[in-house]
């Protein structure tokens, strides 16, 4: 019975992920790495990539500090209203990103959004621009930083903090050497979860960016105008460059969980 | 995925020692709550404030359009149908991870969380490599009804898995040794006596995998050729009414959307507690 069930697992696995995740490679350098080498040299590919990065970095950077914060101010305060913010904190999870996408345009949008012509008229554009890519890849990703946090913290406890406090440590140093050392690991996984996420959004990203080439395009979005261009190559390209990201950050928190584990 | 459940049914003692607001912390509380609202609550305000506009008659006329309402159908049936499968298969995979041990087991480990962080994208390309027309299985799963339910099952793997787990590993085996000595069969064992305690994490996973299903999109785009009334997406008919301009219809769908993963997410979170009251 129990190898009938590992043989069960272990197929069902290769068939949903293992084979098909495995082909990017194959189709990627089927003809060397001629593929890869051309979309690295593509002016518009490098911008596509470059935007990527930069929405991602923003984005993780900001869910990171937020993230933080809320998980303190969850945990370690109270304060009215406190059950409901901590349940629509998950709220982004759950929400298509083509409704995130709608959502920001309907608030954001330059001509009639509920804040954008305001927003425009002082000179900062949001939608079809990079900071509506930043919002979209900031709310997609919102919740992973706190959901690595929050359980850490609470196990931590505040023993350690308040004999900080009673040897005369502000909050500020409290902080930055008893409590940030202890949730160190958990903000990391945080971060690398929020990175992958963020390199990868598609739909949110999509209904903001108005996808010019050049200038609004991301990788995620190149990768369906070549597939759709009849250009395989450079859109298994991308997808290798971009996976490849993905799995390596996987890879990344599972070494640093076995190792933790291993700890204790 | 909940961690947090994860974490305080391992660790229930250390009570944690919470104070009221002082004044840097209150400064912070509104500074992360500002910004909160901008990005999340605000525009998913806007949403419902520019769907219930359109009035009970607008809203409805926009969901009751033919095209949109059997992309609504689909959606929900697979999403559905996904869901059950995760139930069963991610059981399934958390027992095999948790109980059983075989060289690779942590390779597959690593499979499962592919998923979470492979861009959606990629993920419908990879997909449509092995089951779209040149799939060297020769399965042409690409532009039928299936190609969804295949999407779907994709995205949603890891979620019943990763809930399920930490529960199964804080499961004491002796327990089940003591029915079987008992004279309880493997089946009964499990029903009796492993299933319960199980199932508060199952309820939570797949609320999880069919709020994402419902609402999934980039998988889609490569594989499923959103073709009208056989393989068209609730998602993707809200794309086509922003493409259209069409706000206060593309507001009316994605409300309806938001309001199934609330009622699904409520439910099973019902579901749970009354299993937990009864445990």
């Amino acid at each position: 019975m129990t190898y009938v069930l590992r043989v069960v697992v272990v197929a069902y696995l290769f068939l949903l992920v293992a084979w098909p995740v495995s082909l990017v490679v194959t189709h990627t350098f089927a003809h060397g790495d001629e593929a890869i080498r051309a979309i690295l040299e593509d002016p518009d590919m490098q911008s596509a990539l470059r935007l990527t990065a930069i929405a991602a970095v923003v984005a993780t950077v900001i869910n990171t500090v937020f993230g933080v914060g809320v998980s303190l101010l969850l945990v370690r305060n109270e304060f009215p209203g406190k059950r409901v913010v901590s349940a629509l904190l998950d709220l982004p999870l759950s929400v298509s990103p083509i409704v995130v996408g709608l959502a920001l345009v309907l608030v954001y949008g330059g001509r009639n959004g509920w804040l954008g012509p305001s927003l425009e008229s002082a000179g900062f554009q949001v939608i079809f621009s990079t900071p509506g890519i930043i919002m979209a890849t900031a709310f997609v990703s919102l919740p992973l930083v706190i959901r690595e946090v929050v359980p850490v913290l609470h196990e931590l406890g505040t023993e350690q903090e308040q004999a900080a406090a009673s040897l005369g440590a502000s909050g500020a140093q409290t902080f930055w050497r008893i409590t940030l050392p202890s949730i160190k690991w958990a903000v990391v996984y945080g971060v690398v979860l929020t990175l992958a996420r963020s390199l990868g959004e598609f739909g949110a990203v999509k209904v903001v960016s108005g996808n010019v080439l050049g200038s609004t395009r991301t990788a995620t979005l190149a990768v369906e105008e070549k597939y759709l261009n009849f250009d395989q190559e450079g859109a298994y390209a991308i997808a290798f460059l971009l996976a490849s990201v993905s799995v390596l950050a996987i890879l990344v928190v599972f070494v640093l969980r076995s190792r933790e584990a291993r700890h204790h | 995925m909940s961690v947090s459940e994860d974490v305080a049914r391992r660790a229930p003692a250390r009570r944690t020692a919470t104070h009221d607001l002082t004044r840097t912390s209150g400064i912070g509380l509104g500074v992360t709550m500002i910004w909160f609202s901008l990005l999340v609550l605000v525009p998913l305000a806007a949403v419902v404030a520019t769907a219930a506009a359109g009035g009970l008659g607008g809203f409805w006329s926009a969901i009751s359009n033919e095209q949109t309402a059997a992309a609504i159908k689909l959606t929900v049936l697979s999403a559905f149908a996904v869901t059950v499968v995760n139930i069963v298969v991610g059981t399934t995979i958390s027992w095999v991870l948790v109980r059983d041990g075989f060289p690779g087991k942590k390779l597959l480990e690593l499979v499962i969380d592919i998923p979470f962080a492979l861009p959606t994208i990629v993920a419908g390309l990879v997909l449509v490599s092995l089951y779209g027309n040149d799939s060297p299985l020769g399965l042409h799963v690409a532009n039928t009804e299936y190609s969804v339910f295949l999407a779907f099952l994709f995205v949603t793997l890891p979620f019943v898995v990763r809930t399920v787990q930490p529960v199964l590993e804080q499961l004491d085996p002796e327990i089940e040794e003591a029915a079987a000595s008992l004279g309880a069969s493997r089946l009964t064992t499990f029903r009796r006596v492993v299933l319960p305690a199980l199932v508060p994490a199952i309820a939570a996973g797949a609320a999880l995998s069919f709020a994402r299903a419902v609402g999934e999109y980039g998988s889609l785009v490569l594989l499923s050729g959103n073709l009208p009334f056989r393989s068209e997406v609730t998602s993707v008919r809200i794309l086509a009414a922003i493409e259209n301009d069409n706000r206060s219809s593309a507001a009316a769908i994605a409300t309806l959307l938001l309001l199934i993963s609330l009622a699904v997410i409520v439910l099973l979170d019902v579901v749970q507690r009354r299993v937990a009251r009864r445990g």
